[in-house]
């Protein structure tokens, strides 16, 4: 039996060889695929990845356009990584416990390096993310990319957006400042106003939801110490935990469904790539048999074609990518230098701040609350929601998909709609704020006929009135949604433009914050 | 008779379910039972038996000065108090639409987040709020007053000196 002979020393060798080599085999096993440098390389480099290989190896040319997605989602999800980074920075000072919460925000805000600047940035890409969403649901609306197979992750990006809102929402309490206090009571109320409805009948006393949901919200019947933990405990866990869950949902089921939505005939109107770009695909003998195709639905796998309308993700997606994750930075950045995040007075359950405001994007719903809350804020809200939901499941036609506005009507239906939308509300509102409403008439009239009939119901009915004769009018099930779609998206901006700048202490309609009454 | 799984004899003879899938069913019934009573336990939970607020009834001493139509409002209270000739009489200022609170105008009252007004006796005059403004308990202790803001009374209830 002979044992190799080792030399002496000559393990000591082999220790300092690797020793140096140490720092390139770092390397190697973290870039375990090598420079991206074939398309093999490339491929590789995505799908050992784990964070990556949410992506397909390869992406189509049509995807990679800016007008398919305009980036939107991937800058929702930027936003979201920016509020989670700042997020837990916060945490390091911040106690969610009343009147203390505020020092700590105070303290946050003047006294912790940076503190200002990294609360600033939250709450700018907070914003940022709430506009980015609504946008990128615009976006997959009007190219119709809800349509078979996507319906599912339509419903999944509904509840992303719903609880993008949450987000907001609960963020807001947390400075327990004036602000904060009564936009939190008000809320907490409005999940209690299905007792305008049960008051009416008389039967709150022993059938109240409204009471329960504000009881379930507050933990208590004050808005106080248990209202804010709960708060506090959505804000930084439940729904960033949620949020996260659906957001991987998401990603995944867009690969399921074959990537981002086009247009049939895709492949035939994009422009002939240019020379540079066109290098052989497949360089290299396969690895792999294609049996595991087998087992997927869908078309077979492309062997034996020829190259085509895909470029590789890497770098061609992920750079797209990286670009918007930088350019959503830099806006929440250059927001945050320009403007710092309010902090009102601490505060005080005897006095409310006047006007008391939402954040910005309810306040479209506060405007129509200041109706009536039960409709307002519960009743027109969750049709809206169900409404969004039913869509894919309503228009079932193929004809534009992957256009921008595509489908039955296109862009002349959809200004045609942006005019009635705006016109209808515009009118509306006007005629409230100088004629008053039914109470104003008629004083003694039953609460249950205000909340019926109300600007907001009327609005409502209007716009429904509205998508079902573009339904019959153009004989598509696409012209009436894009039509219902439009109107609600700018009722949305009419309401939440008057309700921001346009009312002032008591909700009384002004013309400019320079004309409220000093107090 | 043995019987095998997968072989019905005929329509209205239904496959009898073999053994082992009758048990595996069973458990995983039993799991999801389980399963949701340990949730329904766990939904009790947000809902405390005591909830934790402060003592709704406080006592206090009206002004000798304070005439009638004028409110007196006890520092943070939400609540006005008044007297006239036929006794005294509190009312509730938190507003019937969404909670904020009201404040007392010689005309009535007026709501600052959105615009509710209520007459002298809280009853709606315009506005979204959908009803009157609650009337509390009031009781005389010695030479104070004595407010329960957990017991309404009807409107117009006033409390003789
Ligand atoms: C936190 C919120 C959300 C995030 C982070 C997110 C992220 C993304 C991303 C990165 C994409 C890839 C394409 C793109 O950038 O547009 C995408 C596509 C998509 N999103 Fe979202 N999204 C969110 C909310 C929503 C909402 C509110 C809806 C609609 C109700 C929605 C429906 C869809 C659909 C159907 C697609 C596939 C579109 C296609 O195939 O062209 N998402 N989302
Ligand atoms: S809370 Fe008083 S009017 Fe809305």
């Amino acid at each position: 039996m002979s044992t190799p002979v080792i030399e002496k020393n000559q393990a000591m060798q082999v220790f300092k060889d690797n020793l140096r080599a140490a720092p390139r085999r770092l390397l190697d096993a973290t870039f375990r695929s090598g420079k991206p440098n074939t398309d093999r390389k490339r491929s590789t480099f995505v799908f050992s990845n784990l964070f990556l290989h949410l992506h397909s190896v390869r992406t189509h040319r049509w995807t990679l356009k800016w007008s398919t997605t305009a980036g939107l989602g991937i800058a929702t999800t930027a936003a979201f990584l920016i509020t989670l980074v700042t997020g837990v920075l916060l945490m390091f000072y911040y106690k969610p416990y009343p009147d203390v919460a505020y020092d700590s925000i105070k303290d946050i805000h003047f006294v912790v390096p940076t503190g200002r600047f990294i609360r600033n940035i939250h709450r700018w890409a907070a914003n940022v993310m709430v506009v980015a969403v609504i946008l990128h649901m615009a976006r997959v609306f009007y190219t119709a990319a809800y349509r078979k197979p996507r319906e599912f992750n339509w419903l999944i990006g509904m509840g992303l957006f719903v609880i993008t809102l949450g987000l907001s929402f609960t963020g807001y309490l947390l400075p327990w400042d004036q602000l904060a206090y009564w936009a939190i009571t008000i809320g907490a109320n409005i999940a209690q106003s299905p007792r305008e409805v049960t008051d009416a009948l008389g039967i709150t006393d022993w059938f109240d939801p409204g009471g329960f949901q504000r009881l379930l919200l507050l933990g208590s019947d004050v808005v106080g110490v248990e209202a804010l933990i709960r708060f506090y405990l959505l804000h930084i866990m439940l729904l960033p935990l949620a949020l996260a869950a659906l957001m991987g949902v998401h990603f995944w089921r867009i690969r399921k469904d074959g990537g981002m939505v086009r247009p049939a005939d895709a492949d035939s109107r994009l422009e002939p790539r240019s020379s540079e770009e066109i290098y052989p695909v497949f360089t290299d003998a396969p690895a792999k048999t294609y049996q595991l195709a087998a087992i997927v639905r869908g078309k077979t796998s492309a062997v034996g074609r020829g190259p085509e309308n895909t470029l590789p993700s890497m770098p061609h997606l992920f750079y797209a990518e990286l670009a918007v994750l930088m350019l959503t930075t830099l806006i929440c950045v250059g927001l945050s230098l320009i403007s710092d995040a309010p902090l009102k007075e601490l505060a005080n359950p005897a006095v409310p701040e006047n006007p008391a405001k939402a954040p910005w994007y309810f306040l479209g719903l506060q405007e129509m609350v200041a109706f009536s809350a039960v409709m307002g804020g519960i009743g027109i809200p969750s049709l809206v929601i169900i409404g969004l939901g039913l869509i894919p499941f309503l228009d079932r036609e193929e004809a534009g998909t992957g256009e921008w506005f595509g489908g039955t009507g296109g862009w002349p239906l959809v200004r045609k709609s942006i005019f009635v939308g705006l016109a209808s509300a515009i009118l509306i509102e006007a005629f409230v704020i100088r004629f008053g409403w039914i109470r104003e008439w008629f004083p003694h009239v039953p609460q249950l006929v205000i909340t019926l009939i109300n600007p907001g119901t009327l609005l409502t009915l209007i716009y429904g009135l509205y998508s079902v004769w573009l339904v019959r009018r153009y004989n598509s099930t696409r012209a009436g949604a894009m039509g219902l779609f439009t109107v609600f998206l700018c009722g949305f901006v009419v309401l939440t433009i008057i309700g921001t700048y346009f009312r002032g202490p008591n909700w009384v309609f002004y013309w400019s914050p320079a004309d409220w009454p000093k107090h | 008779m043995t019987v095998k799984a997968g072989e019905p004899k005929s329509r209205l003879d239904p496959e009898p379910i073999a053994r082992r899938d009758f048990l595996g069913m069973s458990s995983l019934i039993a799991m999801a039972g389980t399963l949701l009573f340990s949730v329904l336990g766990m939904l009790r939970l947000p809902k405390a038996a005591v909830l934790s607020s402060p003592s709704k009834k406080f006592s206090v001493k009206l002004p000798e000065a304070l005439s009638a139509g004028e409110a007196f409002v006890p520092p943070g209270r939400a609540v006005a108090l008044f007297r006239d000739g036929e006794g005294v009489f509190a009312i509730s200022t938190i507003c019937t639409h969404l909670g904020c609170v009201v404040k007392p105008m010689p005309d009535g009252f007026e709501c600052p987040c959105h615009g509710s007004r209520f007459g002298v006796d809280g009853a709606v005059s315009r506005g979204p709020a959908p009803r009157a403004l609650d009337w509390l308990k009031v009781s005389s202790k010695g030479d104070s007053w004595v407010v329960d803001e957990e017991k309404k009374v009807p409107p117009g209830t006033k409390e003789k000196a």
